[in-house]
């Protein structure tokens, strides 16, 4: 089988443009490839405006690249409507955001098991029970019924990375997981992160600022004005 | 099914329920147009249904009487020519209908017909001592009679009877004359005087009517009024009131006699009603504008107010659909719940006004109750509505883009 042969995400020649064929047309993206195979630990850094956000929301397929190719798991995506796209993400995708970005109306549980609601309009008492685990793993089998707004930014983002991998994705996404949040919550949430990663072999792409995370991942890809200044393993980049 | 939906309700329930006071805003707003809408249409049914009653339980739902005499000209006009002609209308004296006798049978054999009553009227004066009333004399087949106007539901003293000699009056030229059940008046018409014995006496429901009416049996009549044998009118009552005017047309084209309808006989009535119903159906379209809108703005706020949230359930995975049914379903949701609301609103409506509103005689003015199925065609129809007022703020949250969405 090509696919399993196939690394799980493969990026190549990628434009990505804005207000195309307006006057204040601008790229982003100047022909990024790169590729991520499973179970990798992946740091995607570089300074503010260098299109660490925009790639993301690429890979995370909530934007169109506007040239080149990007194949999940072999199959290219540039060419699926907004269902297709929708699918793939339910699939393939889980995402952490900076702001934790959990619905304030659902309860920590609750939040955890959306995913599992919105494929089947139900939740089985198994995905309950794998929901709860998850909510476990992360330290938080005291708070499950409380709603984000009665949980610390440390505790959000632990709800958020349960919700991102209670249905097992091939692939997480971060965008600035620890950015919003002190040193001690920071280190805590990587740790766990790094931890699930160990646990569920799950690929983790993260966007970070904080050098101090990057140097902890197993690879890190610099993007520097919308192209890929270097792409190596960590222990090359402390070097 | 148990999941149908299972998304989308929790998710609209949830929104909604975190609304809190633009839910019940618009959920009371969305009540308050459902009982209008609800209490008016039951007010005017019933005002209707009771001004019909009172209207058709005194008089036929079709006549049939002769031709009017019409002038006919002396000789063909000549074509081409104008003849300036003068003429002077015919009097219309009393005629009998051709044939009556074997034209009952034909039209009670008619599916539409409930009962036919033949009839011989005429003008007079009803005499008692001193005093001399000018009367509608009637001549009816009690029984007949009864089955087109139910009289003697309508009798207040005495009992019905039109034997020989018998007649019934009305309760006002009873108190004219100083007559009693079972005292004797005469009866004048042109040359001919006739006493009769009271037998009962009736109230039809306006005072005018009864200050005139004179009923008797139809051989008196007819020997009253000069047509032995014959009969001035047919009246006839139908199963169904409202189709009187096709079922007078129809008869018009298949018999030489003058047939009206009740609509004919009273068409101010029924422009009257008319104008209600045209008024009513304004208003009730007026608020149920006024609900959509009410609804759509409220559901285009609540897009705008959870762009971040749709953002996010887009982002991990649920699709333009479900986004676009969780919108719609809270509309649905926000119609329904107003709606059961305003359904029992307008019961209670209802309830005061037969309570509060009453007549000189301490009764209610008139009977009005919502019928359940009108109850339901509203709720029906509100909940449809909500949906509609859904459409377009779901197609917004639809089309939001999620990587935009989630930047806020």
């Amino acid at each position: 089988m090509t696919a399993n042969a196939s690394p799980l995400i493969e990026l190549a020649g990628v434009h990505k443009s804005y207000n195309l064929g307006m006057p204040n047309e601008a790229e982003v993206l100047h022909g990024v490839s790169f590729a991520i195979g499973r179970g990798e630990f992946v740091a995607l850094i570089g300074p503010s405006g260098s299109g660490k956000s925009t790639l993301l929301n690429v890979v995370g397929l909530l934007e169109r690249l506007t040239a080149g190719s990007y194949r999940i798991q072999g199959e290219e995506t540039s060419g699926l409507d907004d269902a297709g796209l929708t699918l793939r993400r339910r699939a393939v995708l889980g995402f952490v955001f900076q702001f934790h970005h959990l619905l304030p109306a659902f309860s920590a549980l609750e939040n955890v098991t959306l995913p599992a609601l919105m494929r089947e309009g139900r939740v089985t008492s198994a995905q309950h029970e794998r929901a709860r685990a998850m909510l476990a793993a992360v330290g938080l089998e005291n708070d499950m019924n409380k709603r984000p707004g009665e949980l610390s930014g440390g505790m959000q983002q632990r709800v958020a990375i349960a919700r991102a991998l209670v249905l097992e994705p091939p692939l997480v996404l971060a965008d600035e997981p620890t950015g919003n949040l002190d040193r001690a919550s920071s280190d805590e949430v990587f740790v766990l992160m790094r931890r699930m990663h160990a646990e569920l072999h799950t690929s983790f792409l993260v966007v970070t600022h904080d050098p101090r995370l990057a140097a902890r991942c197993d690879r890190v890809i610099e993007l520097v004005d919308g192209s890929i200044e270097s792409d190596r393993s960590a222990s090359a980049a402390r070097a | 099914m148990l999941n149908w939906l299972g998304f989308e309700r929790r998710v609209a329930v949830r929104f909604l329920r975190e609304g809190r006071m633009q839910t019940v805003l618009i959920i009371v707003g969305v009540a308050a147009g459902v009982a209008v809408v609800a209490y008016i249409s039951a007010l005017i049914t019933g005002l209707q249904r009771n001004t019909l009653e009172k209207t058709l339980g005194a008089q036929a739902h079709v006549t049939v009487s002769a031709l009017d005499d019409v002038v006919l000209p002396a000789r063909p006009p000549v074509a081409g020519s104008t003849a300036l002609v003068q003429t002077q209308p015919r009097v219309q004296r009393p005629r009998s209908i051709a044939n009556w006798q074997s034209l009952v049978p034909v039209l009670e054999a008619m599916p539409a017909v409930a009962a036919v009553s033949p009839m011989v009227s005429g003008a007079g004066l009803a005499q008692r001592g001193e005093a001399s009333k000018s009367i509608a004399l009637m001549g009816v087949d009690l029984d007949r009679y009864d089955r087109i106007v139910r009289l003697r539901s309508k009798v207040v003293q005495g009992e019905a009877r039109l034997g020989p000699g018998e007649g019934i009056i009305g309760r006002e030229l009873a108190e004219d004359l100083g007559v009693r059940v079972g005292d004797r008046i005469s009866l004048v018409t042109g040359t001919i005087t006739d006493s009769l014995r009271v037998t009962a006496l009736v109230d039809l429901g306006v005072r005018e009517l009864n200050r005139r009416t004179v009923i008797v049996p139809l051989r008196a009549a007819q020997s009253l009024v000069g047509l032995p044998g014959g009969a001035t009118g047919l009246d006839l009552a139908l199963v169904d009131v409202w189709v009187a005017q096709r079922l007078a047309s129809d008869l018009s084209q298949r018999f030489p006699y003058k047939i009206e309808s009740w609509q004919e006989a009273n068409s101010q009535l029924v422009s009257a009603l008319n104008a209600q119903s045209v008024s009513t159906a304004l208003i009730r379209g007026v608020v149920m504008v006024v609900v959509v809108l009410g609804i759509a703005s409220v559901l285009v706020v609540s897009v705008v107010q959870k762009q971040r949230e749709i953002g996010i359930l887009r982002a991990i995975g649920a699709t333009r659909g479900q986004m676009l049914r969780v919108f719609l379903l809270q509309g649905a949701i926000v119609g329904a719940l107003g709606s059961t609301l305003g359904v029992l609103l307008a019961v209670g409506l209802i309830k005061a006004f037969t309570t509060f509103v009453r007549g000189s005689d301490g009764l209610p003015l008139f009977a009005i109750t919502l019928a359940p199925s009108l109850a339901l065609t509203v709720a029906g129809i509100a909940t449809v509505c909500g949906v509609l007022a859904a459409v377009a703020p779901a197609r917004r949250a639809a089309a939001l883009d999620p990587a935009q969405a989630i930047r806020m």
